[in-house]
């Protein structure tokens, strides 16, 4: 009890969530083809989704998803935060991961954020993705 | 202008509402225009105006009503002719 008193006082959670309905990143494939995908996902995250001259379009629309939660956990207001500043890693092991760039890290910076994780799913047609992020309370208090 | 931002609204932004009984000035997330189909709007527009969007002017507010949108799209034009 002692050690959540004192942390709580120190700490916050920030949480962001965010749906997307798959079809629709399929449509601007279709659509905007490679220029739609060089402005909404790092290399990496296009490699990852790449499948034998094909995409993995559930994979695409969670990495999207990712990257709202993220903004959502960010709460930028109407600070500008470009998609390709967050970026969705698969590790050897299968698990997800978030890297931050640019305006997004230094959003994160400001706010006291000091760890986040993240978690994302799929399902019948709708991808999903849920961020919790740590911050300082004492953050961001001067800026 | 207007009418092009709004037949990039119409096209693109999955919306399920008829963006012509919108306003100007209406509120195209509230309208239920969802982030990822600001996303193909905003590409659309690029198209339409020959324009590219900064990084600076990814914010909601810009993308938020056809008003918005065409204030942005003037900025980027006078710079252009600048």
């Amino acid at each position: 009890v002692w050690w959540f008193a004192t942390y709580s006082e120190a700490m916050a959670f920030r949480i962001g969530i965010d749906l997307i309905d798959v079809e629709t990143v399929a449509d601007a494939l279709e659509a905007q083809g490679e220029r739609y995908l060089r402005r909404v996902y790092r290399e990496s995250e296009i490699a990852d989704c790449r499948r034998d001259g094909d995409f993995d379009i559930k994979g695409l629309a969670s990495r999207f998803a990712a990257k709202e939660a993220m903004i959502k956990a960010l709460a930028p207001g109407d600070d500008p935060v470009p998609w390709l500043d967050i970026e969705v890693r698969r590790s050897p092991a299968g698990a997800v991961e978030l890297l931050i760039h640019g305006r997004a890290a230094t959003l994160a910076r400001d706010a006291g954020i000091t760890s986040f994780a993240l978690c994302i799913t799929h399902e019948q047609g709708i991808a999903a993705a849920l961020v919790v992020a740590e911050a300082r309370t004492d953050a961001d208090t001067d800026t | 202008m207007n009418e092009k931002i709004r037949q990039a609204i119409r096209d693109h932004g999955r919306m399920p509402v008829d963006v012509d009984t919108l306003s100007d000035d209406a509120d195209l997330y509230q309208a239920g225009m969802t982030s990822h189909a600001s996303v193909n709007v905003m590409l659309a527009l690029e198209d339409a105006f020959d324009i590219e969007f900064p990084d600076r002017m990814l914010q909601r507010s810009v993308f938020e009503s056809v008003s918005s949108i065409a204030a942005a799209l003037n900025e980027l034009e006078a710079g252009v002719a600048g």
